[in-house]
C-alpha cells in the first residue's frame, strides 16, 4: 500500500474536494441529461454556459475569501454569506 | 466545420487527463492541506485555520513581491513585444536568410534556463564579462550585485534577449499568412507604410500577438531559474520575484504552512489572469471570423 | 465551432511561399530607398542574441588563468581543457546523458498521448470538453514552483525519485497541455471530409489514423516534438527536485563548478556550450515549420 500520510489529509479539507468534485460530477450529470449548458449573453458581454457561470461563481468566491481575510478580523463564515450572494449574481446576471 | 457530438471522444482524452492529474491534482489537493496545518517534520501536522493566508495577504513581503513581478511583466511586456513586431516585419520574407534568421533568433529559446542565467551572470560582471566590462570602462558605474537599479537593467535586458525571439516568431508567422493581394490591393490604393500596417499587418497579426502577450505575461509571471542564477533575488530582495520568494520559503526555510497559502494564492491570480486571457482570446478571434466569413 | 480554436475556419490556409511583401517593398524601394535600411534591424537583433553566446564559448576555450587574470576578446591561449574535464569524468558526462534520457521520454509519452486527445478535441463535441480544454491550459500556465512543494513526496511515495521517468512524467505537467494545443491547431486545418471519405471507403480508425491522418499532419507531430524536448531541456526546478544523483540533469550538475577555491569558470562555460549544442540541432531539422509552430499551428 502506497503511504500516504504526507498527503496530511483533514476533515476540513476533504470535505472541501469533496464538495467540489460533487459540483463537477453534477454539472457533467446536468450537462448529460441537457446538454448545451443553456447559453446566454449576459453582463460580460460573451457568451457563457452554466459551466462558465460555476467557474466564474467560484472563483470571485475564492478572491472574496481572500479579500476577507486580508480586510477584516471578523470570521470567514461571514464571508460566506457575500459569497453565496455572489454566486447568486453570477447565476442570474452572468 | 461543425463537430459532432460524441461523448465516446472521453476515451481519447482519457490518457491526457489521468496523467496531467498525476501531477497537477494531487499536488493541489497536498498543497491545500498544507495551507490550512503547521508541521514541525515527522509528518506531523497541527490545525492551522486560516491564519498562513492572513499572515501571508498582510505581509510586505508578499506584497513587494507581487508587485515587483507585476512591474517585471509590464517592463518586459513594454519592450518585447514592440521590439518583436519590428524585427519580424523588417525579417526578410524570402530565401535562404530566413531560415538562417530564424535559427540564430531560436537558439536563446532553446537553451536551459539556467545556463541563460549563467550567460548573463559572466557576461555582465565588470571583471570578466564583456558586457559589465564595456559599461564600466564608459564610465558608468555599473554593479547588479550591489546597485538594485543596475539588478533590475540586467535582468530586465537578461529577459528581452532570451525571450523576445519568441515574439518575433509569432509575428513572423502572423505576417508570412497575409496573401499578396492585399499588398497589391494596398499599393493600387496608395497606401501609406503606416496604413498597410495598422489596416493590413496588425490585424492579421492580432491573433498571434494575443497568444504572444498571453505566453509571455503567464511566463514572466513564473519567473524562476534566470533571475535566481544571476541575482540570488538580491541585491537584498530587489529582485525577489514571486517564484523566488516562493521557492526561499518552501525549501529555504521550509515553512510548508506559509509557503502553501502563498502558492494557492499565487496559483488564484494566475487562474484569474488565465481566465481573462483566454475568454478574450477565444472571443476576440470568434468574432474576428464571424465578420470574415458568415457562415 | 468552438470557443477554444477560432482559427480553423473561415481563412484561406495558403503556403506561405505564395505570399510576400514583395510588391510593397518595391515601391517603397523605388520611392525611399529604406528598404534596404530594413534589413539591418534583424542583423542588428541578431547580433544581440549571439554576442552573449559567443562570450560563452570563448570563455569556455580559455585557461581559467586567463579569464580572471583580464579581458581577452578571443582565447589567447587556445585550449580543449575544459572540455576534457567534462568527457573525462562519469559523474559530469553522464548527467548530459541523463538530461537527454528523460526529454526524450517526455517527448514521447507527450506527443502519445497528446494525439489522440488532440484528434477528439479538434472533431469531437463532447461532456465538459471546453473547460476540460481550459484546464489542461492552466497548467500550462501554472508556476512550477506552485507544485513542486509536495513533488519529492508524492514521487517518493510510488518510488520514482531519482529516476529518469520521475522527471519525464513531471514535465508532462506542462508539455502535454501544449503538444494538445500545438497539435489541435494542426488538426483542425485538415478538413474533416478526408476523415470521411477513409470511413465511407472502409478504413478503420487505427489505419485511418496511421496511414491517412498522422503524414497529413506530420509537419505538427514534428512540432509538437520540438516544443516537448525544448520545455523539457530547459526547465530545471522541476528536473533538480526529483532528482538525487542516478538521474541529475547535466544543468544542475553545473552547481559543482562552484568550491572553496572559487568558481572554476572554464568549465561552468564548457557545460554550458554543451547545453546549447543540443537545442541548435534540434531547431535546424525544424528551421521551416518553426514560425507556424511558434503560432501553435494557429496561422
Amino acid at each position: 500500500m502506497i503511504d500516504l500520510s504526507w498527503m496530511a489529509w483533514t476533515w476540513p479539507t476533504a470535505i472541501f474536494f469533496i464538495v467540489i468534485f460533487a459540483m463537477l460530477a453534477g454539472m457533467g450529470a446536468w450537462e448529460y441529461l441537457s446538454p448545451g449548458g443553456s447559453p446566454r449573453t449576459g453582463i460580460l458581454r460573451f457568451e457563457t454556459t452554466r459551466g462558465d457561470r460555476l467557474f466564474v461563481s467560484l472563483l470571485g468566491s475564492a478572491f472574496i475569501c481572500l479579500g476577507w481575510l486580508w480586510a477584516s478580523e471578523l470570521s470567514l463564515w461571514y464571508a460566506l454569506i457575500v459569497c453565496a450572494a455572489f454566486v447568486l449574481l453570477v447565476f442570474r446576471t452572468v | 466545420m461543425e463537430k459532432t457530438w460524441n461523448n465516446k471522444a472521453w476515451f481519447f482524452v482519457l490518457p491526457v487527463l489521468v496523467l496531467v492529474a498525476f501531477s497537477a491534482v494531487i499536488p493541489l489537493m497536498t498543497v491545500v492541506n498544507y495551507s490550512v496545518q503547521d508541521t514541525f517534520g515527522n509528518n506531523q501536522f497541527f490545525w492551522a485555520g486560516t491564519d498562513w493566508f492572513t499572515q501571508i495577504l498582510t505581509s510586505s513581503r508578499f506584497h513587494d513581491a507581487l508587485w515587483r513581478n507585476l512591474m517585471f511583466s509590464a517592463i518586459v511586456l513594454a519592450i518585447e513585444v514592440p521590439l518583436g513586431i519590428i524585427v519580424a516585419l523588417s525579417m526578410p520574407k524570402k530565401g535562404v536568410w530566413v531560415s538562417v534568421c530564424l535559427v540564430l533568433m531560436a537558439l536563446p529559446l532553446l537553451i536551459p534556463w539556467n545556463v541563460v542565467g549563467t550567460i548573463w551572470q559572466i557576461f555582465a560582471r565588470t571583471d570578466i564579462g564583456l558586457l559589465g566590462y564595456t559599461v564600466s570602462n564608459l564610465g558608468i558605474n555599473y554593479n547588479y550585485g550591489q546597485n538594485p537599479f543596475d539588478a533590475w537593467v540586467t535582468v530586465v535586458v537578461m529577459d528581452v534577449w532570451h525571450w523576445t525571439s519568441l515574439v518575433v516568431l509569432l509575428a513572423y508567422a502572423g505576417l508570412v499568412s497575409i496573401p499578396d493581394a492585399y499588398y497589391q490591393a494596398a499599393k493600387i490604393d496608395g497606401a501609406s507604410r503606416w496604413a498597410v500596417f495598422r489596416y493590413i499587418q496588425l490585424p492579421k497579426m492580432g491573433r498571434v500577438l494575443l497568444i504572444a502577450i498571453l505566453l509571455r505575461f503567464m511566463d514572466s509571471f513564473m519567473i524562476y531559474t534566470e533571475p535566481f542564477v544571476v541575482t540570488g533575488g538580491g541585491p537584498g530582495s530587489s529582485t525577489t520575484f514571486l517564484s523566488i520568494d516562493l521557492v526561499k520559503m518552501a525549501v529555504g526555510q521550509f515553512d510548508l504552512g506559509p509557503a502553501a497559502a502563498m502558492s494557492l494564492i499565487y496559483f488564484l491570480i494566475i487562474l484569474l489572469l488565465s481566465w481573462v486571457f483566454y475568454t478574450i482570446m477565444t472571443n476576440v478571434g470568434a468574432d474576428a471570423t464571424s465578420k470574415r466569413s458568415p457562415q | 465551432m468552438s470557443a477554444y480554436e477560432p482559427s480553423s475556419h473561415g481563412e484561406q490556409r495558403i503556403p506561405a511561399s505564395s505570399h510576400s511583401e514583395a510588391a510593397l517593398g518595391q515601391r517603397e524601394r523605388a520611392k525611399t530607398g529604406h528598404f534596404r535600411l530594413k534589413i539591418f534591424v534583424p542583423i542588428f537583433y541578431i547580433l544581440f542574441l549571439l554576442i552573449p553566446i559567443y562570450w560563452l564559448i570563448s570563455l569556455s576555450f580559455k585557461p581559467n588563468q586567463e579569464i580572471v587574470s583580464g579581458l581577452t576578446l578571443w582565447p589567447q591561449n587556445f585550449t580543449l581543457d575544459n572540455y576534457r574535464v567534462i568527457f573525462n569524468d562519469p559523474s559530469w558526462y553522464e548527467t548530459y546523458y541523463n538530461s537527454m534520457l528523460y526529454v526524450v521520454m517526455n517527448m514521447v509519452i507527450s506527443v502519445a498521448v497528446a494525439l489522440p486527445a488532440a484528434y477528439a478535441f479538434s472533431r469531437y463535441r463532447f461532456l465538459g470538453d471546453k473547460h476540460l480544454f481550459f484546464w489542461l491550459l492552466t497548467n500550462r500556465m501554472a508556476p512550477p514552483a506552485v507544485f513542486v512543494l509536495p513533488f519529492f513526496q508524492l514521487y517518493s511515495a510510488f518510488g520514482l525519485i531519482d529516476t529518469h521517468f520521475a522527471v519525464a512524467l513531471a514535465h508532462c505537467l506542462f508539455n502535454v497541455p501544449l503538444a494538445v494545443w500545438i497539435l489541435e491547431g494542426f488538426m483542425s486545418g485538415v478538413p474533416k471530409e478526408i476523415d470521411e471519405t477513409a470511413y465511407i471507403d472502409g478504413y478503420s480508425f487505427p489505419r485511418f489514423f496511421g496511414k491517412i491522418f498522422m503524414p497529413l499532419i506530420a509537419s505538427g507531430i514534428g512540432v509538437a516534438a520540438f516544443f516537448c524536448f525544448m520545455f523539457s531541456w530547459v526547465e530545471l526546478l522541476i528536473a533538480r527536485t526529483l532528482t538525487v544523483t542516478d538521474a541529475k540533469p547535466i544543468a544542475a550538475a553545473m552547481t559543482r563548478t562552484s568550491s572553496a577555491t572559487g568558481l572554476d569558470y572554464g568549465v561552468l562555460t564548457a557545460a554550458g556550450v554543451l547545453t546549447i549544442i543540443p537545442g541548435a540541432i534540434v531547431i535546424w531539422f525544424v528551421r521551416n515549420h518553426i514560425a507556424k509552430g511558434f503560432a501553435l499551428g494557429r496561422v
